[in-house]
């Protein structure tokens, strides 16, 4: 399918070196990491809250966790928009701004490592973290020593998945970001923007770099976990 | 873990919740309904959110029991059968997750549009239905798979074995054994491909061309009615929605996979 940005070399060069192009991808990467580990702390708390901690509520809280899945990403746009953009009526105005796109992420990917960590802190044998307890250890190095060792494979499929999510997303920032070059446009509303001024070329270009980072990202994601993982199996 | 530490967990982690998802989802009920119930219900009923609707609903009639059926033979040749390019199956059931929407509606133009490589077909398929439809097709592929893959992988075929030793044909034991055994994951992965297939928005604005009253779903509608500064009308669509998301919720919570719920 990517035949089609073989207009030649020079033309895929041109394209992707162009400085909008390049603000667009650079700004992308860096709120996607940015998403990803936020996601990563956020997440693994709120899994916790929902496996050890007991509160009224809290079956709905998990029930609407999958929300941002549920939710079409323009609704949440328009979700966010309403309660955080210029008519706010908590006086927070993100709207057309780089926090936007964060706020805008954060939302879509929030079910993400919550889900792929609550499984495994529900099956984690709380007899280790109790030894733990009886021979002196506190509360933190518990978690550092004993949690956070048996969560981290499962917290990091949960970045890889919202990191994918956040570097491709689309819907959720189109209304919220106003698209400003060189600001808030982000890599895939770039992409559209050449596709709808009839450049599907650069378009295909910008595409093609924009799967090399999502690919080498979850590549690296991977070897991370899987380098975690077999440490965990021979400790 | 001492008790202030674990409110201090619980209030941050509420709060995140609440001011990321509660408020904002809370909000938009309130923004469409607050000149009443009304007028929210006139700007869901024009001809273009009508229409809008219709078109939504005929691309998920064909894309969810599409993919359902697929979802169900690709899962069992991965799991029980073996094949050459059975590996690059597997990965190549993942890729809608981890493509941008835009870049698949990107490919469909470049496939179907003037000068692809299946232009020139017996009817059209960018700026009309069938692209929509397929563009659907294609970023909700894996949910019903990979719902699927490890149930499968869990039962075995010990069932499936003994169906076949007293007799039981192939479609007989899918029917009777395999089927009853996978039917929760498969309702899960149902639901998942509903909700996307209801909200997709960036690969379907762009094979679409959102003609209005033609190629426009209910997702392109709210942002066409938000650009022309109907805002009640983009809320209103917006919350209908909403609704059909918190059902799906609803049907999620009751058919998610049973050992994943506490």
């Amino acid at each position: 399918m990517w035949h089609a940005a073989g207009g030649g070399l020079d033309d895929f060069r041109e394209a992707i070196t162009d400085p909008q192009a390049i603000a667009a991808l650079k700004l992308t990467l860096v709120a996607s990491a940015g998403v990803a580990f936020i996601n990563a702390v956020m997440g693994t708390i709120v899994a916790w809250i929902l496996v050890r901690d007991r509160f009224p509520g809290q079956s709905v809280i998990n029930a609407l966790v999958d929300l941002p899945f549920a939710l079409p990403t323009i609704v949440a746009g328009l979700t966010l928009l309403a309660l955080y953009g210029p008519t706010s009526r908590v006086g927070v105005n993100v709207a057309f701004s780089r926090w936007a796109v964060l706020v805008s992420l954060l939302f879509v990917t929030l079910p993400f490592v919550i889900r792929t960590v609550q499984p495994v802190l529900l099956e984690l044998d709380r007899e280790m973290e109790e030894a733990a307890a009886s021979l002196g250890a506190g509360s933190f190095q518990i978690f550092r020593r004993i949690v956070f060792p048996n969560l981290l494979p499962a917290i990091l499929s949960g970045v890889a998945l919202a990191f994918a999510r956040a570097i491709g997303e689309f819907g959720a920032l189109v209304l919220i970001t106003g698209n400003l070059p060189f600001r808030t446009e982000v890599a895939s509303v770039y992409i559209f923007g050449r596709i709808e001024s009839g450049d599907p070329r650069s378009a295909a270009a910008v595409s093609v770099v924009l799967l090399v980072i999502t690919f080498l990202a979850l590549f690296l994601i991977g070897a991370l976990r899987r380098r975690v993982t077999r440490h965990d199996a021979t400790a | 873990m001492t008790r202030l530490r674990r409110y201090l967990l619980r209030v941050v982690g509420l709060s995140y919740l609440g001011v990321l998802l509660v408020a904002p989802v809370g909000l938009v009920f309130y923004r469409a309904f607050e000149n009443g119930f009304g007028q929210a219900w006139d700007a869901v009923t024009t001809p273009a959110a009508k229409h809008a609707l219709l078109v939504t609903i005929i691309i998920a009639a064909i894309a969810v029991p599409a993919n359902t059926i697929f979802g169900i033979v690709c899962a069992i040749a991965i799991v029980r059968h073996r094949f050459p390019g059975k590996n690059l199956v597997n990965v190549i059931v993942d890729l809608p997750l981890a493509l941008s929407p835009v870049i698949v509606g990107l490919a469909f133009l470049l496939l179907f549009g003037t000068g692809g490589w299946l232009d020139g077909l017996p009817f059209d398929v960018v700026f009309a239905l069938p692209g929509m439809v397929l563009a659907t097709m294609f970023v909700s592929l894996p949910f019903v798979v990979r719902e699927v893959v490890p149930v499968l992988r869990e039962i075995g075929t010990e069932q499936e074995q003994a169906a076949a030793t007293l007799g039981a044909g192939g479609w007989q034991t899918f029917r009777r054994v395999t089927f009853p055994a996978i039917r929760w994951a498969v309702a899960y992965g149902v639901v998942l491909t509903t909700a996307r297939a209801l909200g997709e928005f960036g690969a379907i604005s762009v094979v679409s061309g959102r003609l209005i009253g033609k190629t426009e779903s209910l997702t392109l509608h709210v942002e066409e009615r938000y650009q022309s500064f109907d805002y009640a009308g983009a809320y209103a669509a917006s919350v209908l929605l909403a609704m059909l998301a918190i059902a799906t919720l609803v049907a999620m919570t009751v058919s998610r996979p049973k050992d994943e719920v506490r």
